[in-house]
C-alpha cells in the first residue's frame, strides 16, 4: 500500500485524492515512513515538519469530506528547497548564519502551496545561500544521490532532487540561479524547471543573485512539473520584478505534448566537446525521438555562451556581496563576539560573525563579487560581464528566429563521487556551463532524463530552453519526449533505481 | 590584469567584513587568483560599444497605494534579534572611544 502511494505520479495522487479513493493522511503518512526508512543515508532533509504536514493533511480531508472543492494538488505532500522562508519552520539556507532562525513570514511560494492545501513535509538541503552544484557546501553536510550514495545529487538543490528520486515526495520546490534545478534534475534521473525570470515570485526567496534567481518546480514527472509550475507562478505585487501576465499554459501543454511542425535548434557551442560520451549519445538518441515525433532539427550558434561561464562567475559573486551584506549580527542569525576583544564594536562582531558563520564557498564568492565591484576593477571585470551579458541575450533572441526551442544535456556529465571537485571550485563551476546562458538571458529552462550513460549507469539530463514568457513550449517539448522514453524504456527511469530501504537493512 | 596579493584578499575581507584567519587568507589567495584567471575572458569578448545588461526584463518602477496594510507585529519582528531591549535591537557599541 504505501509502497505504491510513494511511487505514484502527484497526478495520480490528485486523482485518488479527488475520487476519495485514498486519503491525505494515508499519502502523507506513507511519504513520512519512507523518510524514517531512508533519508538517514540520503540526507535530503534539513528539518521534517511530520505534525505540520499531518495537520494539513487532516484538514484537508475533512474539508473534501464535507463537500468542498479543492485545488488540484490539494492533499498531495510537497517538499520546500530551505532558501524559501516558511513562517514557523526553520530556514538555515544551509547556513550556520542562519541556523535556528524561524522567520516571521511565508514566501509567496509557500503562500500558494499552503492555499492549494499542499501539506509540507519539510526543508530540503541545499549548498550554503544555493552556491554550488553538489551540495557539499551545505554547513550540515551533503546529500546523497539516491542511484549512487556515493555521488552529489546536483547543486545547490541536491536536497529537492534527492528527495523526489528517493520517493520522499512526488513533489519539491527548487531555485535556479545558474542551474540549481536543472543540473541536480539531470544528475538524479528527475524533471526541474526554472521558469522565465520573474514568472515566480522571489518574495520570501533568501536571495544568491537577485537578477538571476528564480524558483521553480522539482518532480519525477513533465506533468507532475508543470501542475507545480501553476501552483507557485503568477504575478505577485510583493516582487516587484513579478512579471503582471498571465502563467503560460503549462499544464495544457504538457497534457498535449504535442511537437509536430515545432522547430528544435541544437546549440553548437552546447554539445559535442567536454561532454561525456554517454551523455552526448542519450542526447543524440532524444532528438531522435522528437523528429521522430514530428519535429524538425535545426543546428544554432551561440557563440558569445564560450563567455557566460565567464560572466556568470562575476555577475553572481558581485550580487551576492551585496546581498549577503545583510547578515550583519544585528537583527536576526547568528551573533559571535570576536575572540580576545574586550567591549567589541558592531564592526568587529560582524566581521567575527561572518567568519564564523559563513562557509568557504559564501566567503570566496563575497570577496570575488566585493573586488569585481571595487573601483578600478568595476569596468575590468563587472563592466564588461555585463556586456557579454548583453552579447548572450542577443545570441538567443537570434536563435529563437530559427527555432522555437533550442536544446542541449543539461550537464556535461553524470554525478560525479562527493568529494572528487571540492578542493577545484572551477572544476566545480564548469558543471553549469550548459545551464548559466538561460539565467543571464532570464528565458525558461527545463532538465528532463533521457536515459542512463551506458559507460556508468547514471540518469542523463536533456536540457530544453524556451523564449521568455513561453513557459508552455517547455512542457510541450518534455512531454512529447518522455512518452516516447517512457515507451522505449517500458518503465520510469527511477524504477531501475536502487532498492534503498534494502541496501540501508544490508548496512 | 594585475596580480591579487595576500595584503588586496586581507583588505577586501576587511571591506567584506569577515575577519578571516590566517590559513584562510593563504588558501583563498590561490583560489581567487585562478578563479580571476578564468573570468578575465570576458574582456576578450567582441564588446566594444555593446550596452550593458544589468537585468533580464526592462525594469520600471512598482509602486502600491498608500495605504496601511498587515506588517509584522513587534514581537514578531524581534523574534530572531540576537539581543533586544525595550522593543528594540540591541546591538554593540558603534562607535570608537576617544
Amino acid at each position: 500500500m504505501s509502497n505504491e502511494l510513494i511511487t505514484a505520479s502527484a497526478a495520480e495522487l490528485a486523482a485518488r485524492l479527488a475520487a476519495k479513493d485514498v486519503s491525505s493522511e494515508e499519502v502523507t503518512r506513507a511519504h513520512l515512513e519512507r523518510t524514517e526508512a531512508v533519508d538517514g543515508a540520503v540526507h535530503s532533509y534539513l528539518h521534517v515538519d511530520a505534525d505540520g504536514a499531518l495537520a494539513t493533511a487532516r484538514e484537508i480531508d475533512a474539508r473534501r469530506a464535507a463537500g468542498e472543492q479543492l485545488p488540484t494538488l490539494a492533499g498531495v505532500p510537497i517538499a520546500v528547497k530551505d532558501v524559501m522562508t516558511t513562517k514557523g519552520l526553520p530556514t538555515t539556507c544551509g547556513s550556520r548564519i542562519l541556523q535556528g532562525w524561524i522567520p516571521p513570514y511565508d514566501s509567496t511560494v509557500v503562500t500558494r502551496i499552503k492555499a492549494s492545501g499542499m501539506p509540507i513535509l519539510g526543508k530540503t538541503n541545499l549548498d550554503e545561500f544555493a552556491m554550488g552544484s553538489s551540495t557539499e557546501h551545505s554547513a550540515y553536510g551533503p546529500s546523497h544521490n539516491p542511484w549512487d550514495l556515493e555521488r552529489i545529487p546536483g547543486g545547490s538543490g541536491g536536497g529537492s532532487s534527492s528527495v523526489i528520486a528517493s520517493f520522499q515526495a512526488p513533489l519539491a520546490t527548487g531555485t535556479d540561479t545558474g542551474g540549481s534545478i536543472r543540473q541536480p534534475a539531470a544528475v538524479t534521473g528527475t524533471v526541474g524547471t526554472k521558469p522565465t525570470y520573474g514568472g515566480v515570485s522571489r518574495y520570501g526567496l533568501v536571495a544568491l543573485a537577485s537578477s538571476l534567481d528564480q524558483a521553480g518546480p522539482c518532480a519525477r514527472t513533465v506533468l507532475d512539473t508543470a501542475l507545480l509550475h501553476e501552483v507557485m507562478a503568477g504575478h505577485d505585487p510583493m516582487d516587484s520584478t513579478s512579471i503582471d501576465a498571465p502563467v503560460p499554459a503549462v499544464v495544457e501543454a504538457a497534457r498535449r505534448a504535442d511537437v509536430s511542425g515545432m522547430k528544435i535548434g541544437i546549440v553548437r557551442q552546447l554539445t559535442g566537446d567536454g561532454f561525456q560520451a554517454g551523455v552526448q549519445q542519450r542526447f543524440e538518441e532524444s532528438v531522435q525521438h522528437l523528429i521522430d515525433a514530428g519535429a524538425e532539427v535545426v543546428e544554432v550558434s551561440c557563440p558569445s555562451f564560450t563567455y557566460a561561464l565567464a560572466a556568470y562567475y562575476l555577475i553572481l559573486p558581485s550580487e551576492a556581496s551585496s546581498n549577503l551584506a545583510k547578515f550583519d549580527a544585528m537583527r536576526y542569525g547568528l551573533r559571535v563576539p570576536p575572540a580576545n576583544v574586550e567591549d567589541p564594536s558592531a564592526e568587529q562582531v560582524m566581521a567575527a560573525t561572518r567568519d564564523a558563520g559563513f562557509g568557504d564557498e559564501v566567503k570566496r564568492r563575497i570577496i570575488l563579487g566585493t573586488y569585481a565591484l571595487s573601483s578600478g576593477y568595476y569596468d575590468a571585470y563587472y563592466g564588461s560581464a555585463q556586456k557579454v551579458r548583453r552579447l548572450i541575450a542577443d545570441d538567443f533572441s537570434a536563435a529563437f528566429e530559427r527555432a522555437d526551442v533550442l536544446v542541449s544535456p543539461t550537464a556535461p556529465t553524470t554525478a560525479f563521487k562527493l568529494g572528487d571537485k571540492l578542493g577545484d571550485p572551477m572544476a566545480m563551476y564548469l558543471n553549469d556551463i550548459a545551464t548559466i546562458p538561460a539565467n543571464l538571458a532570464g528565458v525558461p529552462g527545463m532538465s528532463l532524463p533521457s536515459g542512463l550513460a551506458p559507460e556508468d549507469g547514471l540518469p542523463v539530463g536533456f536540457q530544453i530552453l524556451a523564449p521568455a514568457m513561453q513557459d508552455q513550449r517547455l512542457y510541450a517539448v518534455g512531454a512529447a519526449l518522455e512518452a516516447r522514453l517512457l515507451q522505449q524504456w517500458g518503465a520510469p527511469l527511477l524504477a531501475s533505481a536502487p532498492d534503498l530501504t534494502a541496501a540501508g537493512k544490508g548496512a | 590584469m594585475s596580480e591579487l596579493t595576500r595584503a588586496d584578499v586581507a583588505h577586501l575581507a576587511g571591506l567584506a567584513r569577515i575577519e578571516l584567519s590566517d590559513t584562510e587568507l593563504d588558501t583563498m589567495v590561490g583560489e581567487l587568483g585562478i578563479i580571476l584567471e578564468s573570468v578575465a575572458l570576458v574582456s576578450t569578448a567582441p564588446i566594444d560599444d555593446v550596452e550593458p545588461m544589468s537585468h533580464p526584463m526592462p525594469l520600471v518602477n512598482v509602486t502600491r497605494p498608500d495605504v496601511v496594510r498587515e506588517s509584522l507585529s513587534p514581537a514578531a519582528a524581534l523574534a530572531g534579534a540576537p539581543e533586544q531591549d525595550q522593543q528594540r535591537f540591541s546591538v554593540p557599541r558603534i562607535l570608537d572611544e576617544d
